[in-house]
């Protein structure tokens, strides 16, 4: 049955793999009807799956740098885009992105447009250029390019900082999803995720991670999509929910118009106890606010998450993989393909589901009814128990209001098949999903991390005589190291006090795009002007951050400052990405040109065909 | 100008062509949000419609042809890969 290598039989391999998968949901299914409880089905779901994934990971062990750190360069195209879509889609897009949509409506979207409009930045200015360059972390080709260990270690500083920002925010998600599913405390959640991302990359590396993460992908994108297909039907919404929701659409904004948008006042919400972190609608769904500001708020946040995008190290490393520069370009285009099928849902979820909860001419409808019958449904209990849904009768008229139904973000993903009345196994495959978009994003992380430890501060200045065996040991440790150290810091829960996602796409944009994109575009680009663009840009970009972040900014000034021109926290690599190209420019510009042997170092990356610049083993 | 030169000139212009594209549909249509929800796409309103779905859509259509023109050039120039081994 398998003939040739592994690299010709993945088809073979993971088409089995997903129909094994299939087989499992149906056998669930079954289980289900014969009466095994739901708690029992969502435990197997995640260990069925975290098993298979440990399962590959064992099996793409390597004892080779080449492959522990590129995985040999030999993925083929559309399998390193479904991984990249994997590594780029975290637990926070997958359980929190639907939920944003619904609370925030058409302001909120701009993550969308940001999360994928980045990819055109990654195709057209790096991408195919850092493949033909064959470095094996992003730090390399900074180092290499400028030359010297200090521009090298400046970059690995602000890799270190973004990736670590947002690893933390995996871990914990992998921690929350693990101990629902389970049935365990947070804590122990914690690090039996942990040990699940360790197991899927500690012995293959790179390798490793790849193969996890094309079957976590598959997961995750059936866990995505079946159950916004079901619904859809369902409730009417039609067959194909992405082009037929419009009545659907049209019909929130009435029902906005007939229950009114009230905004609570923080008093309160406070008297009446909402715990933490839950919201309640006071937005139009798909209305656009008026104004310039409203405009600017929409566009600074699209840019900053698309720059942010294309400087991110564990997104643009996954491109040193593929065996050409043009698979390299090609497979941006599959990731961007892979990554459109799940952002292009969430929004279709969220009016689906926004539609069941809202519409008083549906069964599921509880805006506008009795409290006390909204309070007797299952999943109203079920999920008011864990302090995720909770309801305030603000006006006294025992009727629910809009504006007294409070409800976390993830329960739009995590509960709608509940409300939606699709029997369990459903929810237990979305518990799975999440699991897997969790641990996909969080190994591809703490590898881009221990990577760029283990490479470029490691071999490279520490100790550039060390043999494989002592770099593999060294990156292995290392990893472990990263995790753990992530894991016990998402263990307090800080994630409320670290921010958000959103941080990690700023610092790295603050730090790395200009000196990546002009290390390319621009042979004029020297040695110094990257170091002083890099810590410019990371350090105002981190100033302004604790400037304008009222918990930090109170610790430190006492007071809690206004956003400059709207900058507010989401927001602040617009101001350290531009303070990071001006200083480069004028640095580079008053400092001596590049070398004869850089020029043609830049000449050589940008043709595809050729030797790369930095040798296969290096 | 050499054939390097020539391959890269192009190149170069091909990556402004798609970053024109990319800037309308990623920040001008969204400058005119308001204007554009009055009208109306699949029966959404069109900057609900962009933001939802539309622009993502744009974004992986114009990387395909990117990707295609880009090849086309690297082969006019003599700088196409071997069949990947």
């Amino acid at each position: 049955m398998f003939k040739g290598g592994f690299i010709q039989n993945l088809p073979k391999i993971y088409g089995l793999y997903t129909g094994g998968f299939a087989v499992f949901i149906i056998l669930m299914a079954i289980a289900e009807s014969a009466g095994v409880s739901a708690k029992n089905i969502g435990v197997m779901f995640v260990v069925f799956t975290v098993g298979i994934y440990a399962f590959i990971g064992y099996l793409s062990r390597t004892v080779q740098v080449d492959a522990y750190y590129v995985a040999g360069r030999q993925v083929p195209t559309v399998f390193n885009g479904m991984a990249t879509a994997a590594d780029w889609m975290s637990g926070a897009s997958f359980v929190a992105l639907a939920g944003g949509v619904y609370f925030g409506g058409y302001t909120y979207m701009a993550f969308l447009v940001g999360w994928t409009g980045g990819y055109v930045l990654v195709a057209t200015l790096l991408a195919p250029y850092l493949r033909k360059f064959g470095c094996y972390t992003v730090p390399d080709f900074i180092g290499t390019r400028y030359g010297g260990n200090l521009v090298r270690a400046c970059s690995v500083f602000v890799l270190f900082i973004a990736s670590f920002t947002y690893v933390t925010a995996q871990i914990n998600a992998t921690g929350t999803i693990a101990s629902r599913a389970l049935g365990i405390p947070f804590e122990l959640g914690v690090w039996i995720g942990l040990i699940s991302i360790l197991i899927c990359s500690m012995l293959g590396g790179m390798r490793a991670v790849t193969w996890t993460q094309v079957a976590q992908y598959i997961v995750l994108i059936v866990a995505y999509l079946l159950p916004v297909f079901w619904i859809s039907s369902k409730v009417g919404g039609g067959v194909f929910p992405h082009l037929m929701l419009g009545d659907e659409v049209a019909r929130l904004g009435e029902l906005e118009q007939q229950f009114g948008l009230v905004k609570n006042s923080a008093a309160d919400i406070k008297a009446a106890g909402v715990p933490g972190g839950l919201k309640y609608i006071s937005g139009p769904h798909s209305a656009v606010p008026e104004g310039g500001m409203a405009v600017w708020k929409y566009l600074s946040l699209a840019i900053c998450m698309m720059v942010g995008t294309a400087s991110l190290p564990h997104i643009l490393m996954r491109y040193f993989t593929t065996p050409s520069v043009k698979s390299a370009r090609r497979s941006v285009a599959w990731s961007l393909f892979f990554i459109f099928l799940l952002y292009s849902s969430a929004p279709m979820l969220a009016t689906l589901s926004k539609l069941s909860l809202m519409d008083p001419n549906l069964a599921t409808g509880i805006i506008g009814k009795s409290i006390a019958d909204v309070q007797a449904i299952e999943w109203v209990q079920r999920w008011s128990e864990v302090k995720q849904v909770f309801i305030a009768d603000f006006n006294g008229d025992g009727i629910l209001q809009l504006n007294e139904f409070f409800m976390r973000g993830d329960v739009v993903v995590l509960a709608t098949p509940e409300v939606a009345g699709l029997p369990f196994v459903i929810s237990g495959l979305v518990f799975a999903g999440g699991m897997a978009a969790a641990m996909s994003t969080a190994d591809g992380l703490v590898l881009a991390i221990s990577n760029a430890l283990s490479h470029d501060i490691y071999y490279k200045i520490i100790d550039p005589k060390a043999d494989t065996a002592k770099r593999l040991i060294v990156a292995r440790v290392l990893l472990v190291v990263i995790g753990a150290a992530g894991a016990y810091i998402a263990s307090f829960r800080l994630t409320s006090i670290l921010g958000s996602v959103a941080w990690a796409f700023d610092f790295a944009m603050s730090g790395l795009f200009f000196p990546l994109v002009l290390g390319v575009w621009w042979k004029r680009a020297t040695r110094e002007g990257a170091i002083a663009g890099i810590l410019t840009g990371i350090s105002s970009g981190l100033v302004y951050l604790l400037y304008v972040y009222p918990k930090f900014s109170v610790a430190i000034w006492g007071v809690a400052h206004d956003p400059w021109l709207g900058i507010d926290h989401l927001r602040f690599g617009m101001i350290g990405a531009p303070i990071c190209l001006v200083t480069m420019v004028v640095v580079s510009l008053m400092t001596k040109e590049p070398d004869a042997a850089t020029q043609k170092m830049v000449d050589d990356c940008r043709v595809p065909t050729g030797k790369a610049v930095l040798g296969k083993q290096h | 100008m050499s054939n390097k030169d020539a391959h890269w000139e192009k190149t170069r212009s091909h990556m402004f062509v798609t970053l024109a594209l990319w800037f309308f549909f990623s920040i001008v249509i969204f400058m005119f949000g308001s204007e554009l929800n009055n009208m109306s796409f699949l029966g959404y309103p069109l900057a609900y419609y962009m933001t939802a779905q539309g622009s993502l859509l744009a974004f992986v259509i114009i990387l395909f042809w990117c990707t295609g023109k880009q090849e086309d050039i690297d082969e006019e120039f003599g700088y196409a890969e071997r069949e990947e081994d």
